[in-house]
């Protein structure tokens, strides 16, 4: 397997005035491998994958997807990303064609036509080709933006609770596909989610994030059972509870 | 820079225009009744003044030339409107679209839209009231294109505007055209106007074109030193209206704006 890195970001800061919304974090992601980023609201997760998506400054560090300073090169290192997130669907009033073609200019997708045939069946969104993204259920809607995310083949993708507004079979569908794109492929995921169940089942390695730091990195299925706790949910939740009893554990 | 990237922004105007008759009609509607009632306005004053003044060139021609600008500046701050109105910041700024891309998809978006308005403006104005373009010689592309090049920056400088202050703020960006036309000496002569408005007048392109207008359609002498002083200024503007929107949204990627960016949240 290449572990090379496709993202790998080092000591990152966000200051929003007075407040370190992140702390310094580092990381990386490789290929063919998912890695879970989880904690609570305002733990810092979304920060942090605004600043991989080049839409928020870091007050401090770096990032660098498949080798190139996000920076210095934002156009050529946001070739090679993509991402989904519940909080950003597609224009409403365009089709789901419509949208697919406009971000696969936008990404420069060779051989589009190809592509997007396949992302259609893929999603399962052939039958919607021509409808207009706004009329689509809130699942729809998650497959179209699923589709866009790896309309050019990204190295690395980033997903924002992907399966957060969808139904538990369609969210099943949605994690084989994920699974099957990062292991037939040489992309890299960083995901979020607060659905512990799911990050067990998909991620290969899990990120803890609190207060902006990472506090605890590891194997979910093995992570929890190394601090004491049956099930990850529950180390979340502990994790959640008394941040600061964890960090001083981890140190 | 890729044209790809310029043509999806382009391309996804076309979706809307063409899906939506909502869309559609305002670019010719307006311009239309504009030049119907400024037509019959004009016809009124040539009776009234007889042969001692071109109302239709002079004024009619000055009303088209502003309309025109205005749709500039429309087509430019409606294609991004749009990002606004659905919300899709997010998906375009974390593309590999860069800001000179953007703008020059939503300059793209402009001279489609206001080609159209501009056409249907001359077939008007000229089959009901009698307007010819041939009074003002070759004259005419540099003033289309100075009212062009000033249209686009006005655009772009509301574009900053909304993305800096959010989506409420577009009502200041809608009535710019108003707020100019008095200086911009579009209806009357610039000696009309007080010398402190006359001061401001000759920061406008837009009053150096108008008044070559009426010095051309009354044979009058039109300094070439004018018409580039006129385009000297509508590239200044230009560049500075660029400066102004990559400032706004170097703040915008700096404190989190562009990530957050919705009515609630901005203003």
């Amino acid at each position: 397997m290449n572990r090379t890195p496709v993202l790998r970001v080092e000591n990152l800061v966000k200051d929003y005035d007075s407040v370190r919304a992140v702390k310094g974090i580092s990381f990386a992601v490789c290929p063919k491998e998912v890695v879970g980023l989880l904690g609570m609201n305002g733990a810092g997760k979304t920060t942090t994958i605004s600043m991989i998506l080049g839409v928020l400054e870091p007050t401090a560090g770096s990032i660098h997807i498949q080798g190139i300073d996000l920076k210095q090169h934002r156009g050529r290192a946001l070739a090679h990303t993509n991402f989904a997130a519940v909080y950003a669907p597609l224009p409403g009033n365009l089709t789901v064609y419509e949208n697919l073609r406009v971000f696969g200019l936008l990404y420069g997708v060779k051989d589009f036509h190809a592509r997007v045939e396949t992302l259609l069946d893929q999603f399962d969104l052939r039958k919607f080709r021509n409808t207009k993204c706004g009329l689509l259920s809130s699942g729809e809607q998650t497959r179209v933006g699923l589709a866009k995310a790896m309309l050019n083949s990204p190295y690395l993708l980033l997903l924002d609770e992907p399966t957060a507004s969808i139904d538990p079979a369609s969210a099943r569908d949605i994690r084989q596909s994920i699974r099957a794109f990062a292991h037939e492929s040489e992309v890299g995921v960083l995901w979020t989610s607060h659905n512990m169940y799911e990050v067990e089942e998909v991620c290969d390695r899990v990120m803890i994030l609190s207060q902006g730091e990472i506090i605890l990195e590891g194997d979910p299925r093995t992570l929890p059972g190394n601090y004491g706790k049956p099930i990850l949910e529950e180390l979340f939740i502990s994790v959640a509870r008394e941040p600061l009893d964890w960090e001083a554990m981890e140190r | 820079m890729k044209l790809t990237r310029l043509g999806a922004i382009a391309l996804r105007q076309f979706y809307l225009y063409r899906g939506s008759v909502p869309r559609a009609i305002p670019l010719f509607a307006w311009v239309t009744i504009d030049m119907v009632l400024w037509g019959f306005m004009t016809k009124f004053l040539s009776g009234v003044a007889g042969a001692r003044y071109q109302f239709v060139p002079a004024l009619l021609g000055a009303v088209l030339f502003w309309d025109f600008m205005s749709r500039v500046l429309q087509g430019v701050t409606t294609a991004f409107f749009e990002d606004v109105w659905s919300r899709n910041f997010l998906n375009v700024f974390a593309s590999p679209i860069s800001i000179a891309e953007y703008l020059g998809g939503l300059l793209l978006s402009s001279v489609a839209t206001s080609l159209v308005g501009l056409a249907v403006m001359v077939i008007v104005a000229t089959l009901a009231f009698g307007l010819s373009f041939a009074v003002y010689g070759l004259l005419l592309i540099p003033f289309v294109l100075v009212l062009f090049l000033f249209g686009l920056a006005l655009g772009i400088v509301g574009c900053g505007i909304v993305l800096r202050l959010g989506p409420a703020s577009e009502w200041f960006v809608w009535p710019i055209p108003a707020l100019l036309a008095p200086f911009a000496a579009v209806y009357y002569p610039l000696a009309t106007l007080p010398v402190w408005m006359r001061a401001i007048a000759r920061l406008l392109p837009p009053s150096y074109v108008f008044e070559g207008m009426r010095a051309v359609v009354h044979g009058q002498s039109f300094h070439a030193q004018d018409l580039a002083a006129a385009f000297a200024l509508a590239i200044v503007y230009l560049l500075l209206a660029y400066w102004f929107f990559a400032s706004v949204y170097r703040y915008a990627v700096r404190t989190g704006l562009i990530a957050r960016y919705s009515a609630e949240t901005v203003s």
